[in-house]
């Protein structure tokens, strides 16, 4: 595929040249060398041991029962989303740079949250344009005037990161709303250990383990203002018919908290309890994975069956913490992401350290004009849309689908941002037998409480398996491997 | 003016409920047009009725009662002492920055035929008299009819019906006056009709809308007319689920069947 | 402490795959019967006799379908449309198994999700014969290895009470149904009429709730039908025996009272039960009627239920 050229954030050079970068061979085939180790066992791993461990992955998955439901596919109810054997890898010193740029990001996107709902400085600042706030439905004007605990909305983020050469990392979305995955990251580590057990004592790799505990921690230091004397936490999940059941009860396990929907708790006088055997118990923090839309019919959607009537009136009134807080999808617009880099500076006075992708805001006359002459060389996205729907990847498209999407743009310009194509570096992959370079992401899970940000070695790889794409959702396709950071 | 109210909500359920959940949006806040002389809510169970604020800085009050229950009665009992001001507001609580009164909402969204609508009934004029000219518009446009729309028909699904109760006009004026900038708002509270009936089956709806250099104005494109001091108005929100009188949610229990009875009288003392 | 949708899940999954063994059970005994060579088997149905005692008759009969052994077969074990067979109590087991992950070890979770899994493949196998006896072994050790990893590896603490809480009283609830499906084939007048036919009933009985080889172990003669009953009602040591599901019951019950500090309806009910089982004899039973015994026997337990549902909020 090739690669198309685009405005940096930085100045003009091309983002990615024609050819995508390969994280173990670069540009030139020399083997790079955070890679060295595991490319020398590479080649002296026969592909029928390949083969066999993949299988073994496989059952172990489902064994499990690690799965993940796809809406509207009847036959897959539960499917596993494929794991690649291959682990990529980022060298001690990529990964310092990268969580630097990532904890600042994530500072900048909590203080932009925060002050979304109260002073709106911002806006008076007239940085973003107010409209594209207060006209987003990600915006919660229920959550005006709340004072959320810790001052941190957003305690648990995953930020989509590509890169397209050997320096330069871009945050390809933002997700501050209840980003999954993280789940898969542990496990794929997990499973590495099982098949590969002296691979990874030969590279020195740190260890994600220790996640479950960080999460923990942040959660413990979030406890609302009025909260009860000892901090109980739970997992909130639409229940087990949700495409990430699975992850939920996971992090329930992990963290040693009860696993609870909507019916296991209620609310008396503006408090939170869940059903026990014994009775009413007191919730102090809901780690929350139901979408704000869903979380009290008495506030949001009257039709939820799956929230809690009044929970919100708690939030309101300070008896329990709710993460991550309502209304914080606002940040995962991608008509907002095309600000971040202002949004850095304005809050955190300091030049952004990951790039944006550049993006032209379609609701501009002129850079609508110049998407609609150029849509065959770029990616165009909803701006509220996410898992990959929704958008027209161009140099994939046929001249029909440009013609239908460039009618829809037109309609609607203000629901469109376009960027360039990017030439995502590839990894080199286990397919059919072969091993062959894909397409890959990397998210990373960045944790804020009430004490700072951490962020756990690593992250979930997801990787376009099918040559050539670069669509690496697991609603569509892609696959996962295990992500390795090495000392350094 | 000096108005009475007392308004009763009466819930019957065919097999008894396990519990009842209620948020309600049933207390005036006091602002330079209207005086509250009292105001009181009653459940007729035990149940804390607890008050606090919305963001919009309407009064709310929760209560939870736990069955089994197969009745429940809701009584508003008040009055209040209002002033005719044309409409326009003064004195009232803004929390909420302007802009978010230009959200459409699921309920209040503007098709192409809404604005288009719009647009011509405007057809250029200034500021209020392009909101006289719509809300004219609109009434002649639109038939009043208690049969058609439910509380979740949207402003367009009305529109092209041209029917609708108070509810319906509300969120089509919203939608319109958007779609022309403006910055709009569902208004719920009481209304006494000029014909002196005191007896009503519901409460009534209208819109606030935004005109710079003056302020809020109430519009009831219902009546066609701007809000006077027949009007008691209540809570406010982006549409009528932000301001819904009463929100609430049951567990158990079927076949639940709802009689409301308002009664809007003048007080004793005529102003 | 603990979510009460969680004990309600696990106490749920105990008893269905506890009655997925039944099923099992039941329909092995029945095609052993009905193996038997007409001459000697006469008019009976068994396959009839199986619906009873899965208690699914009125159900089955609704189908409009002939109870003989394939569509008995296929409606007792692989029907989804029936809420009781094999393979929804398995689908369901699963289920409440996956909602509740974290409080089960990994080894009974993936013996119940292995089972769910494995399901599918062995019903595409077909159904000769052969195949389903096969079937029905596995389904038995699908139940063996829950039961046997439950019992192995969890922590003895509240969500082990539960399981096992469900467990007998669905092991109660199957075994008190079997014996009165056959009721009348127990009674003491009974026996001097029997002939070879009521000798295969007796031993079906017995093999439907495995217990056979524990009848000679205990009583060393030959098959007596008040014996039978004895040993399946009264006989403590005797693990599906109604005196033996109560007095894990009550045990289970008791040690949740203790950890509760607090003891309710459900504790008292159990041990009501658990001591009338106690000091009944035989021949109580026979004069107040088995089936009457039986039927009372069946009601209470379900009231017991009814009642630790209610007293830990299961819903």
């Amino acid at each position: 595929m090739a690669g198309v050229m685009g405005k940096t954030a930085k100045g003009s050079e091309p983002i990615g040249s024609g050819k995508p970068f390969d994280e173990m061979n670069g540009f030139d085939g020399e083997c790079r060398e955070a890679y060295r180790a595991l490319k020398d066992w590479l080649e002296e791993t026969p592909t029928d041991l390949l083969d066999q461990r993949k299988l073994e992955a496989e059952a172990l998955f489902r064994r499990s029962g690690i799965t993940f439901a796809v809406y509207g596919d009847k036959d897959a109810e539960e499917r596993l989303i494929p794991y690649d054997l291959i682990p990529r890898v980022l060298s001690g010193a990529e990964w310092n740079r990268l969580s630097e740029g990532l904890t600042q990001r994530v500072q900048a996107i909590n203080a932009l949250i925060v002050d979304l709902y109260s002073k709106a400085e911002i806006l008076k600042a007239g940085i973003i344009p107010e409209e594209l706030i207060y006209a987003n439905p990600a915006f919660r004007p229920e959550m005006i005037g709340i004072a959320i605990p810790g001052n941190v909305p957003v305690p648990i983020a995953g930020i989509d990161i590509v890169r397209v050469d050997a320096d330069d990392f871009y945050v390809l979305e933002d997700n501050a709303r209840t980003p999954s995955g993280v789940s898969y990251m542990l496990d794929n580590r997990e499973v590495t250990h099982l098949l590969f057990p002296d691979l990874l004592g030969r590279n020195r790799v740190q260890p994600v383990e220790r996640y479950a505990d960080e999460l923990l921690a942040v959660l413990e230091s979030l406890k609302p203002v009025n909260s009860s004397g000892d901090t109980t936490i739970v997992v909130l999940t639409p229940g087990s018919y949700n495409s990430a059941f699975y992850e939920h009860s996971f992090l329930a396990d992990k963290l040693g908290v009860e696993l609870v929907e909507g019916r296991d708790l209620f609310v008396r006088d503006d408090i939170l309890y869940m059903r026990t055997t014994q009775g009413p118990k007191r919730v102090d923090v809901v780690y929350r994975r139901v979408d704000d839309d869903f979380l009290d019919p008495l506030t949001f959607r009257p039709d939820s069956m799956l929230g809690v009537p009044g929970l919100f009136s708690c939030y309101r009134a300070g008896t329990v913490t709710l993460a991550n807080a309502v209304g914080t999808g606002i940040s995962d617009d991608k008509a907002i992401y095309s600000y971040m880099p202002e949004i850095v500076r304005f809050y955190t006075g300091a030049d952004p350290l990951l790039h944006n992708v550049p993006t032209w805001r379609c609701r501009e006359p002129e850079a609508l004009a110049y998407v609609l002459d150029h849509l065959g060389e770029l990616v165009v996205k909803e701006v509220h849309g996410s898992g990959g729907y929704g958008m027209l990847v161009g140099p994939a498209s046929t001249q029909a689908e440009r013609a239908a999407f460039s009618e829809k743009l037109k309609k609607q310009p203000d629901n469109f941002i376009a960027q360039p194509t990017l030439a995502l570096s590839t990894c080199p992959t286990y397919v059919d037998g072969c091993i062959a370079p894909r397409h890959v992401d990397l998210r990373p899970f960045v944790l804020t409480g009430a004490s700072g940000t951490r962020i756990v070695p690593g992250g979930l790889t997801r990787v376009a398996l099918r040559e050539g794409s670069l669509v690496v959702n697991s609603s569509q396709g892609g696959g996962t491997k295990d992500t390795w950071v090495l000392e350094e | 003016m000096h108005l009475k109210l007392q308004h009763t909500t009466r819930y019957t359920y065919e097999t008894p409920v396990r519990g009842v959940v209620q948020m309600l949006r049933l207390t005036p806040r006091p602002y330079d047009g209207l005086h509250v002389v009292r105001w009181r809510i009653d459940v007729d169970h035990d149940a804390t009725l607890k008050p606090s604020e919305d963001s919009f800085g309407n009064i709310v009050h929760s209560f939870c009662a736990e069955g089994p229950l197969d009745a429940l009665t809701v009584t508003v009992e008040g009055e209040v002492l209002t002033e005719d001001t044309s409409g326009i507001l003064h004195g009232t609580q803004e929390r909420l920055p302007l802009g978010l009164y230009l959200r459409q909402t699921p309920l209040t969204t503007a098709d192409r035929t809404i604005a288009d609508f719009a647009r011509d009934a405007a057809d250029g004029r200034d500021r209020l008299d392009a909101l006289h000219a719509l809300m004219a518009a609109l009434s002649d446009r639109m038939t009043f009819d208690v049969d058609v729309t439910h509380v979740h028909t949207t402003a367009d699904e009305a529109f092209a019906d041209a029917k609708g109760v108070c509810q319906d006009f509300a969120h089509i004026f919203i939608a319109a006056a958007r779609s022309l900038k403006f910055p709009a708002r569902y208004v719920s509270g009481y209304m006494r009709q000029s014909d002196g009936r005191e007896h009503y089956e519901a409460g009534h709806g209208w819109a606030e809308v935004h005109v710079p250099g003056v302020g809020w104005i109430g519009f009831d494109p219902t009546n066609a007319i701007c809000a006077t001091d027949a009007y008691i108005r209540v809570a406010i929100g982006l549409d009528y689920l932000d301001a819904s009188p009463v929100r609430g949610v049951r567990t158990g229990g079927a076949h639940e069947t709802l009689d409301v009875s308002i009664q809007v009288q003048h007080g004793a003392s005529q102003q | 402490m603990m979510l009460a949708s969680t004990a309600n899940d696990l106490f749920w999954m105990s008893r269905y795959v506890e009655r997925a063994e039944s099923i099992a059970r039941i329909l092995g005994a029945a095609r052993r019967i009905s193996d038997v060579p007409q001459v000697i088997g006469g008019e009976t149905n068994e396959w009839t006799s199986a619906l009873a005692a899965a208690g699914q008759l009125h159900a089955f009969t609704a189908t409009g379908r002939a109870p003989d052994e394939e569509s008995v077969f296929a409606y007792l074990a692989f029907d989804e449309a029936n809420p009781s067979s094999i393979k929804s109590c398995v689908a369901m087991a699963r289920q409440n198994a996956r909602s509740v992950r974290p409080a089960l070890t990994t080894e009974t979770w993936e013996a119940i999700n292995s089972a769910y899994l494995e399901f599918r493949d062995i019903e595409r196998a077909g159904g000769s014969r052969r195949q389903r006896q096969d079937f029905l072994r596995w389904v038995l050790d699908v139940s063996l290895r829950v039961s046997g990893t439950a019992f192995r590896n969890m922590l003895r603490d509240e969500r082990y009470w539960f399981t096992r809480l469900g467990f007998y009283i669905e092991r109660a609830d199957n075994t008190a149904r079997i014996l009165d499906v056959k009721y009348h084939l127990l009674l003491p007048e009974h026996a001097d009429i029997g002939g070879s036919l009521d000798y295969y009933q007796w031993a079906a009985i017995l093999r439907s709730v495995s217990a056979l080889t524990a009848y000679h172990w205990v009583y060393r003669q030959a098959l007596k039908p008040w014996l039978i009953a004895d040993l399946l009602i009264l006989r403590e040591e005797m693990p599906r025996s109604l005196a033996s599901c109560y007095d894990n019951i009550t045990t289970f019950l008791d040690e949740l009272a203790l950890a509760y500090g607090r003891q309710g309806p459900a504790q008292r009910a159990a041990r009501a039960t658990h001591s009338r089982l106690a000091n009944t004899r035989t021949d109580d039973v026979f004069k107040q009627g088995l089936h009457e015994f039986l039927s009372d026997f069946l009601a209470e337990n379900n009231r017991l239920g009814t009642a630790i549902a209610e007293q830990y909020n299961l819903i």
